[in-house]
């Protein structure tokens, strides 16, 4: 059984501890907001936190987060002012990444509270976006980090 | 002026038989709300696309799948408009398959070509205006006043005598009239909802998690299942052995079916751990030896002599040789995979009497009818619940119905519900990719530089032969969708042929976000831009000239140039090229400003993009859908290429095949022409004109001409080391 704390609740959960922490979440926690996009930790779909660091769950083995804090998109909150940039800005359109680009730029936005152009190109180039809403993700965060910035 | 509308009486004959398929299918509800089997507060349904609750929720039944573009908004603004419902009472569910829910055009249950729009305008702007007139008579009947007296408002039926009834509260009542043969549409100068920025319906559970896609379809003790599928396309199982992949704990079984070796487990990682543990010996089968660099040459070959005639004006051959100047280019595009967001993955429910298949497709009734065929049982017997889709960019029309085949065939197998998952790679190497294409185009000049003559040779793939659509789309041995953008050049040039070789091959090809066009404007739009240069003229004055006939073509041209000022001096090092192309009825024009390093690097800093796609819904949507096809159109134009060696696809994954990020993704500009011409497509038009307005870009930055996609870095950097 490995101990497993997510989104503040505390599961056990009897797999293997070299088990993707992402399939632990989406098959055993039935939280599927997470997504399996490359398998590889290529393309961020994935994207979790682990004790406040954006990871991604798909090549995170379960056993190597035991007992760490985790917090999935599930966990964080509606009114969060990037989950509300995101809607303001209209960022969302296939939505398959989307959860994955809030974490990123929820995480980024911890680190930056004001961050530049070159800061979101470095924090979300991990996260790939195939309906090409990285303009809007751009001026999303620059919305949700309080400034009027467009463009 | 309203306009009177001849309802068909078939158009709603069929509403019973539907909502009682409805009902029973009612267990899928897109957004994750609820689940209940029947929807007691359901009370009125005028036609297939309308459900007026009693606690005054309004549910719309969308036929269309959201696949990012925006039908879940979309379609419902048509709808709200005429119906004067509370907007934030709408509630989305996918439609069942039904005939009722067909393509106007098509005839068959699909999302694609850029129509949703185009051709739910009419259909749905009726069903709602019914439904409200309905409202109202019954309203009116209530009062016992003249329904002219009373007016149908934000969900309420409202008298001029103040009198005031919720369509929820009027619901039962209205359930009982009949469906009137006319209705009244609006006058779209009276629009308030048409043509106004409106956020989507679906984005609240896009970035909360609950949004279900295929992918996320769960059922008590469903079994996950990965497949070997041959490494060659058209190869076949020789022989295999299962003993050490069975060993794995959660593996269930491992069985052979038509597409390979599947293994089902208990989950996604004993699937994968399962199938890496399989032994299969595999027959290549007759491709076992192909490779990029043969076909290239086979093509280039076949592209020296002409082919069947697509379009033919003048005397080109003859006004080539004559001309003044003579200009021969040959272009080159890449199979291409769709590479959607979301990994191909179809969950399928088998019983001896029914199947439920749960996945996002744009193709409903082929696929349903194909799970029918592989079950054995009648397609009525099968319920497809569509889903969500991580993206489909066409890779989830396919005429072959390749993912739902083989999760059927599984289901089958296992006994029990299984989800068929394929992983990044499977989804890379699975095939079904836009065709591999060369193009050859000799034009010929006059001594004043106007453009006489024009020769144009394709070569590559029919994505249509061998489908059922085959007799409809392919005339004369021509595929249309294999030459369209390039017969129907628009530019006025006396002496005009294109051309088409089409080759076979077994690699499995499948339209791919705007189809030919997404090959054609690449080679049109680069060479009509050299032509420019070598008649020294300026590339959007030479175009301009040359549509005098075409004026919406030269409508987004000179919007585009003018909003990116063009001809106005740039930053050093920086430079701008333009293209300009119809697809899918709409017509767009893009300006890109990029630039080169030493090395060859392009980046692309900024693009401005002019569309004309007639009356438009909703013009955030426009955007958004110019700014996907944008950065859709660029990862192709830089980096994406799917080859083959030994007859296997060398790329697996987003390392091997690159895609554009958030560091390489442009500032883009968006400029919507106004317009009342009949509407056009947005899903697909963005993409073909991003790629020759940054290779032109990259001429006149350091005049090394690229004709191949993607664009190689290498020939880039030799060629500027040259001049």
């Amino acid at each position: 059984m490995i101990p497993l704390n997510v989104n503040g609740k505390t599961y056990q959960v009897d797999v293997e501890p070299e088990v993707p922490l992402l399939w632990v979440i989406r098959e055993q926690l039935k939280l599927t907001g997470t997504k399996f996009g490359c398998g590889e930790g290529l393309c961020g779909a994935c994207t979790v936190h682990v004790d406040g660091e954006p990871i991604r769950s798909c090549i995170t083995p379960v056993g190597d987060v035991r007992g760490k804090k985790i917090v999935t998109i599930e966990g964080i909150p509606v009114r969060h002012p990037v989950k509300q940039a995101w809607l303001a800005e209209e960022v969302s359109q296939c939505g398959y990444c989307q959860p994955g680009q809030v974490m990123s730029a929820v995480a980024l936005l911890k680190k930056h509270p004001k961050p530049t152009d070159g800061d979101i190109d470095s924090a979300m180039s991990g996260n790939i976006c195939r309906c090409g809403t990285y303009p809007r993700i751009r001026i999303a965060i620059h919305r949700a980090a309080g400034a009027k910035k467009k463009g | 002026m309203s306009e009177i509308i001849k309802l068909s009486r078939r158009d709603f004959l069929k509403t019973g038989a539907v909502l009682g398929g409805g009902l029973v299918l009612g267990c899928y509800l897109p957004f994750g709300n609820s689940a209940g089997a029947a929807d007691p507060a359901t009370t009125f349904a005028p036609n297939a696309f309308i459900r007026v609750g009693s606690d005054d929720t309004v549910t719309l039944i969308i036929n269309k799948s959201e696949m990012g573009q925006g039908v879940y908004t979309s379609l419902p603004m048509l709808i709200a408009e005429e119906l004067a419902c509370d907007w934030k009472m709408i509630r989305i569910e996918a439609a069942p398959v039904d005939p009722v829910y067909n393509h106007t055009v098509f005839g068959l249950q699909v999302t694609g070509g850029s129509t949703s729009v185009r051709t739910e305008w009419e259909r749905l702007s009726k069903a709602g205006a019914t439904a409200r007139e309905m409202l109202v008579a019954a309203a009116a009947k209530q009062w016992k006043v003249d329904p002219a007296t009373c007016r149908a408002e934000n969900g309420f039926v409202l008298h001029s005598g103040g009198k005031k009834l919720s369509y929820g509260q009027l619901a039962d009542r209205t359930a009982k009239l009949p469906v009137p043969k006319e209705v009244r549409l609006k006058d779209p100068a009276r629009y308030t909802i048409v043509g106004k920025p409106r956020h989507r319906l679906d984005s609240p559970a896009k970035i909360d998690g609950t949004a279900v896609f295929g992918i996320d379809a769960q059922l008590p003790g469903l079994l996950t299942a990965m497949v070997a599928r041959p490494p060659v396309f058209g190869g076949k199982v020789a022989s295999f052995t299962a003993d050490k992949a069975k060993k794995v704990p959660g593996v269930v079984d491992v069985v052979q079916v038509p597409s390979g070796v599947a293994v089902i487990a208990t989950g996604f990682w004993p699937a994968k751990k399962g199938r890496e543990l399989l032994e299969i010996v595999w027959d290549d089968g007759p491709e076992g030896g192909l490779a990029t660099p043969a076909l290239r040459e086979r093509y280039a070959s076949l592209a020296q002599s002409p082919g069947l005639v697509a379009r033919k004006e003048g005397e080109p051959a003859q006004a080539v040789r004559q001309a003044a100047k003579q200009l021969t280019a040959e272009f080159e595009t890449p199979f291409l995979a769709h590479a959607p967001m979301e990994p191909l993955n179809c969950c399928v429910d088998l019983k001896s009497d029914r199947c439920n298949i749960w996945t996002g497709t744009q193709f409903q009734t082929v696929d349903r009818n194909s799970a029918a065929e592989v079950a054995g049982l009648k397609p009525e017997q099968v319920h497809l619940h569509t889903t969500f889709l991580g993206g489909g960019f066409g890779r989830r029309a396919n005429p072959a119905s390749d993912f739902v085949r083989e999760a059927v065939h599984v289901a089958k197998a296992a006994g029990k519900p299984v989800k068929v998952i394929w992983t990044r790679d499977d989804d890379m190497k699975g095939g079904y990719y836009r065709p591999f294409w060369y193009d050859r185009i000799s034009a010929g000049l006059d001594d004043t530089g106007n453009l006489t003559a024009w020769q144009h040779t394709i070569v590559g793939q029919s994505i249509i032969a061998g489908t059922p659509f085959e007799a409809a789309m392919v005339k004369n041995g021509i595929d249309e969708s294999s030459v369209e953008g390039a017969a129907e050049i628009p530019y006025a040039i006396p002496n005009l042929q294109v051309d088409l070789h089409t080759t076979k091959l077994l690699v499995p090809v499948l339209w791919w976000r705007s189809v030919g066009h997404s090959h054609t404007a690449f080679v049109v739009e680069s060479f009509i831009d050299e032509a420019a240069h070598a008649a020294g003229k300026d590339p959007f004055a030479f175009r301009r000239a040359l549509l005098a006939k075409h004026p919406r073509n030269r409508g987004v041209l000179e919007l585009a140039a003018a909003k990116a000022d063009w001809g106005k001096p740039l930053p050093a090092g920086h430079s701008r090229g333009i293209a300009v192309h119809e697809s899918f009825g709409s017509f767009i024009a893009q300006v890109a400003e990029v630039s080169v390093d030493k090395k060859g690097t392009i980046k692309v800093h900024r693009v401005v993009c002019a569309i004309d796609c007639g009356r438009i819904v909703n013009p955030d949507t426009i955007r958004a859908q110019m700014e996907s096809g944008i950065v859709f159109g660029l990862s192709a134009a830089l980096h994406g290429a799917i080859t083959f060696k030994n007859g296997r696809v060398e790329q697996d994954n987003f390392d091997g095949y690159p895609v554009v990020r958030m560091n390489e993704s442009p500032t883009i500009e968006v400029h919507i022409m106004p317009s009342t011409e009949p509407p056009g497509g947005v899903g697909e038009p963005g993409v073909p004109p991003i790629a020759p307005a940054v290779a032109n870009g990259v001429f006149a930055a350091t005049g090394v001409r690229l004709r191949t996609l993607p664009f190689n870095t290498k020939t880039l950097q030799d060629g500027m080391g040259k001049g």
